[in-house]
């Protein structure tokens, strides 16, 4: 790493460290992991132990969150459930990013035909609302963890195409790009050494906001039925079943909510944070 | 204009064809045999093959997704529900108008609150009411839906009884749905009204507005405001998108029977005609909408519609 772009992270952390709320952010996004990561450590409960004779208990010291209907240990579960956000929330971007970043690549690089091709495609996924684009993929491949990644990875495959194609477009005229083709470089090395790393910014702010709305689209599929199947805890269908129950055991539905909450808030705090100090000119 | 407004229509075309294609798609891979769901598990393996031949099931893919797209675009048929054997237009013509009632009423209320939200924050910037609303704004944006949705049920409902919990009958029907679905985009729309406002309140013709001693009032909503809209107008059409995607799932929390309560009854059946149907209609709503947007960028910017004329 050459000294220009050591100082050049030095200025983005900088930048970064002032934001009070990104840094807020940061620290719950890496509570947050560290609670999925060690989740057996942590929960005082396993999450599918039923405890039929305690059903329905209110928050005591024993149950924090309180019991839900199977007697299950609500506080357990919540911190269970954020394993399976997490995963999700990573691959499905993973999936998203990677997809779309090749399309977006090779779209911006080659340019004529083919970038005609996949970008009018791109409009089309686009078109389609992307929650309902993934209600619609996790329709027909089914519930489950694995289809649910799917689903959501491939509904923002278009966001991270149109990003990488637009980044590479600015990028490929340039000198250091122009010089690496007259040295004789091949393309894939040319996009992937050369032109790729210098439009990590938008990627990285993408990917960020990415996780956040995977997580939230997770819960949303689960809540309708469609995403993790019991007795997986997840937060969304702990929100399904508690609502059967609002009228009497509102806390049912208060603490998985308020759980994707934080974590989508600290999500979208870093986002926010990082496309600030990524890019001091677009500052709010 | 017109002509403008014609080549904007013809660029549709491949857009909705694109869009028959994924659905179509999305139905060939779903497992399953569409003859046995019709005809049920009791009816005999004859019985079930005779269908498939009869309904083409047996024809190559492209075969039958030309089929689809014929009736499609000549019968408006996009097949049958399984459950009900009904055309799957007719149950969505049915449930289409609440959805688009509930989704206009939050898009009119997230634009007649956040517009002004966001150019209030915007010329006072960095003050205490600025950072409160962007805030609030972000935890607008970061708030699953269902679950404010289940949480102004439990207020308005459950504990003050206010409002009914679910049903569609009424204005009084309307609010909670409306308010719930409207959030993230009120949040969105104040947002980018704020630093759209931003970048256009310090050039020079402001300047110059105020210099000549034009009234604050005319300065903002004139002046700025008409320069800032652009990609506020564009915020609120990607919203339209969005907001007709959370309906699928504020509709089902207030039993509203619109698209989307009939998508997802229709998952819980297995009935995929219906389902992907409906995300049939609404991609093409979503894209009259983008049209539309469109067409409002040329009134608003006079540079726009020149290019055209």
């Amino acid at each position: 790493m050459s000294a220009k772009s050591n100082e050049n992270l030095r200025g983005v952390v900088l930048r970064f460290s002032k934001n009070r709320f990104a840094v807020l952010g940061l620290i719950l996004i890496i509570l947050f992991c560290l609670v999925a990561v060690f989740a057996s450590h942590i929960a005082p409960y396993s999450y599918e132990e039923q405890d039929l004779l305690n059903t329905l208990m209110p928050p005591s010291s024993e149950h924090w969150f309180g019991t839900d209907e199977f007697g299950r240990d609500i506080f357990s579960r919540i911190i269970y459930a954020s394993r399976v956000s997490l995963k999700v929330g990573i691959i499905a971007v993973g999936i998203g990013m990677i997809v779309g970043g090749i399309l977006g690549a090779v779209s911006g690089y080659y340019g004529g035909w083919l970038d005609n091709l996949i970008m009018r495609a791109m409009d089309i996924l686009l078109s389609i609302p992307s929650i309902l684009l993934a209600i619609a993929i996790a329709a027909s491949l089914g519930p489950g963890v694995v289809n649910i990644m799917i689903a959501i990875g491939i509904s923002s495959v278009p966001q991270y195409a149109r990003i990488v194609r637009g980044s590479v477009l600015s990028i490929r005229s340039q000198q250091f790009v122009i010089a690496a083709r007259a040295v004789g470089g091949r393309d894939f090395h040319i996009i992937f050494k050369h032109i790729l790393p210098n439009c990590m910014a938008p990627i990285i702010v993408q990917a960020t906001l990415g996780v956040a709305w995977a997580i939230l689209n997770t819960a949303g599929l689960s809540f309708i039925g469609l995403g993790i199947q019991p007795p997986i805890p997840e937060w969304g269908a702990m929100l399904s079943s508690g609502r059967n129950y609002i009228r009497d055991f509102s806390y049912m539905t208060l603490f998985p909510g308020l759980a994707i909450m934080i974590t989508i808030l600290a999500l979208n705090f870093v986002g926010d944070g990082l496309r600030d100090a990524l890019d001091p000119k677009m500052k709010r | 204009m017109w002509k403008y407004v014609f080549r904007r229509l013809l660029y549709l075309i491949p857009t909705v064809i694109g869009v028959t294609f994924i659905v179509f798609l999305l139905l060939f891979i779903t497992p399953g045999d569409p003859a046995r769901m019709i005809l049920g598990d009791q009816a005999t393996e004859e019985a079930v093959a005779d269908l498939r031949e009869e309904m083409g099931l047996n024809d190559p893919f492209l075969a039958q997704y030309g089929r689809y797209l014929y009736n499609a675009v000549f019968h408006f048929d996009i097949g049958r529900s399984y459950v009900t054997h009904a055309p799957v237009t007719q149950e969505i013509k049915a449930a289409f108008p609440a959805t688009l009632k509930l989704a206009t009423l939050a898009v009119v209320l997230a634009v007649v609150l956040g517009i002004p939200v966001g150019i209030f924050s915007a010329i006072k910037q960095y003050s205490i009411l600025d950072n409160l609303a962007m805030v609030f704004a972000l935890v607008g944006i970061s708030m699953p839906v269902f679950w404010l949705g289940l949480l102004l049920i439990l207020l308005f409902s459950v504990h003050l009884g206010w409002l009914p919990a679910s049903g569609f009958d009424s204005f009084k029907y309307m609010i909670m749905p409306a308010v719930t679905l409207c959030t993230a985009s009120l949040a969105v729309i104040s947002r980018m009204t704020r630093s759209s406002m931003l970048e256009v309140v310090r050039q020079d013709y402001i300047r110059t507005a105020r210099a000549k001693g034009q009234k604050e009032r005319v300065v903002v909503w004139h002046h700025a405001l008409g320069n800032a809209l652009i990609p506020i107008v564009t915020i609120i059409g990607i919203q339209f998108g969005s907001l007709l995607g959370g309906a699928v799932l504020t509709e089902s929390i207030f039993s509203v029977p619109g698209v989307g309560r009939l998508m997802v009854e229709a998952i819980k059946m297995r009935d995929y005609p219906v389902v992907q149907g409906g995300v049939l209609y609404i991609a093409i709503l979503c894209s009259l909408v983008n049209l539309l947007v469109d067409i409002l960028y040329a009134y608003i910017d006079p540079r726009i519609k020149s290019q055209y004329s």
